[in-house]
């Protein structure tokens, strides 16, 4: 079957891969190359070594989105695990109305970052006008638990699927086994539950890891790194590095500074499939 | 804790309810304030519901519609969405196919090679990927999905790939040795199995592409064409001062769809999202 398949390669494999070529692996090379270049097109770049990532190092407004996005980051994926995880549990007891409840939790996540951010920009907003507290474009503080809020709502509805379809694979005989031996509803959670469901959590660790990281449209439309880029992560910070900014160094650093982001994303989530992976139990 | 069980089920649909009211909020509020008129949208009266006074009617789902070109908008944004969708479900589920049954070094690398290109941000090709697009004249909304399949084939390929590995193989080789070419065996045999799966990804590449905001505010160019996203940015980004009645109008113009969408498939949506979540 292989031979006469391998015939085929060309219709099966290439419209994928020349569009993947186009869309990803020549902007990808380019992309690291022009990192050591000076350039504000990709036609008249010049080489110029590391010098770029010496001074997308030095940018203190970088450093201080990367602080942001790690802040960001740890609180949002501890708070939207736990939260999600909690109503998994509750939604499969069997309650009347499990479907809709389901269904309302979810739907956030259909909205768009840009839409999300604008429809929380206006609701804290209003919060904090009437409370006499400075308004997003002043208030960082706001601007941080905003986003927490803001990224718990689009995304513990997602996670909880993940969860209940985890929850749901559980088989029932084990937990009835467990209760006959006199186990709590406790020691089953923590004994049965969670070790039975540790491929559901390497799913949502990943994906809410991967998510935080990479947040732009929510935290552009949110507060857009006001006040004074205070409230900045990661890929905003790129992307004003590359179109906000005067000078025509500003793309290679902003380039340099995309490939140290991108190496730190790739480290990051596959230490943490690697860590979580280990703790899956064999069914 | 067996005998409470009737209480405290009750008990939880009662916290579970008042939840569930909590987090439709931030959209009834917007709903609510979009039927207002500009005057009455103060903070004051923010959460309040409009009168007979501040009722505005649909005057501003009128101005949102009439003064932004929302139409073309929604045109090319489902256009985009339809045309993506399609070529990433077609495409790449006869590539998973292929670079799964074909076992070589060259798939083999392929496939991590799209694995790694779901890991990596967007930024690190965002600036290269718009002058390629430019200079491919892909950066009109009646090309982009080459730039979707290309971009999108990294999640698609890794789903398609996982559910083929479960397909025993023996139902291909009969059907191979039956006489069916390998696009046959492919169209007639694979695909009817691989059902379940483009319904997954097609839901999962649907939901990103319908609301991604970067890549097409920087491919295309953005004089000519704006997708939903772009609008609301722009609306939001070009006024001096801006008016949020129309501002809202248009929030709730863009979820209003979604909701229809998602009520009518609600069922498959769901099951679409746990299906591909366990698959990863």
């Amino acid at each position: 079957m292989e031979k006469s398949l391998r015939r085929y390669a060309w219709i099966f494999v290439l419209p994928t891969l020349l569009a993947f070529t186009i869309g990803f692996i020549i902007p990808f090379l380019e992309g690291l190359y022009l990192s050591f270049c000076q350039f504000t097109t990709v036609g008249n770049a010049t080489f110029i070594g590391i010098g770029n990532y010496i001074e997308a190092l030095q940018d203190e407004t970088f450093l201080h989105a990367g602080l942001f996005t790690v802040l960001v980051a740890v609180v949002s994926i501890i708070f939207i695990n736990v939260v999600a995880f909690v109503l998994a549990m509750m939604l499969t007891q069997k309650l009347k109305g499990t479907n809709f409840f389901r269904a309302v939790f979810f739907m956030p996540n259909l909205i768009g970052g840009i839409v999300l951010g604008y429809i929380w920009q206006i609701l804290i907003n209003c919060v904090l006008s009437l409370t006499a507290q400075p308004l997003l474009a002043l208030n960082a503080t706001a601007g941080y638990w905003g986003m927490i809020i803001l990224l718990g709502w689009q995304q513990i509805g997602y996670m909880m699927i993940i969860y209940i379809a985890g929850l749901q694979n559980v088989p029932d005989d084990l937990l009835e086994a467990a209760r006959i031996d006199g186990a709590t509803e406790w020691e089953i959670l923590w004994k049965i539950k969670i070790p039975m469901v540790m491929p559901s959590i390497t799913i949502c660790m990943f994906l809410t890891l991967t998510n935080s990281f990479k947040l732009y449209d929510q935290n552009l439309a949110l507060t857009d790194g006001a006040p004074n880029d205070m409230t900045q992560m990661f890929a905003l910070n790129i992307f004003d590095t590359f179109y906000a900014r005067a000078g025509k160094a500003w793309k290679g650093i902003g380039q340099a500074k995309a490939v140290i982001f991108s190496v730190i994303v790739v480290i990051i989530s596959s230490f943490q499939l690697g860590y979580t992976r280990k703790r899956e139990v064999q069914q | 804790m067996k005998k409470k069980k009737g209480e405290g089920s009750i008990l939880l649909t009662v916290i579970l309810a008042i939840c569930s009211v909590a987090w439709m909020y931030p959209i009834f509020m917007i709903l609510m304030n979009s039927l207002k008129i500009e005057s009455a949208i103060t903070t004051a009266g923010a959460f309040q519901l409009p009168d007979s006074e501040t009722f505005a009617g649909l005057a501003n789902y009128a101005n949102a519609i009439n003064s932004q070109g929302f139409l073309a908008s929604l045109w090319y944004s489902l256009f985009i969405t339809v045309t993506s969708v399609i070529a990433i479900v077609i495409c790449c589920s006869m590539c998973a196919w292929y670079i799964s049954r074909v076992q070589t070094k060259v798939s083999n690398a392929l496939y991590y090679l799209f694995v790694f290109s779901m890991v990596v941000p967007f930024q690190m090709v965002m600036f290269t990927l718009s002058q390629t697009a430019d200079m491919l004249k892909l950066n009109n909304p009646y090309n982009l999905w080459v730039i979707y399949l290309g971009f999108g084939a990294g999640l698609a390929v890794f789903m398609f790939a996982g559910f083929v590995k479960s397909i025993p193989l023996e139902i291909e080789e009969s059907a191979m040795i039956d006489g069916c070419s390998p696009l046959q065996t492919f169209f007639k045999i694979v695909l009817p199995m691989l059902k379940p799966t483009m319904v997954s990804v097609g839901i999962l590449e649907a939901m990103w592409v319908w609301n991604d905001y970067l890549l097409p505010t920087l491919v295309l160019d953005i004089k000519k064409y704006k997708t939903i996203p772009m609008l609301i940015q722009y609306f939001r980004g070009s006024y001096g001062r801006v008016s949020m009645g129309p501002m809202m109008a248009s929030i709730m113009l863009t979820v209003i769809p979604i909701i229809i969408v998602y009520v009518l498939g609600q069922k498959h949506i769901i099951k679409g999202v746990a299906a591909g979540a366990v698959k990863g």
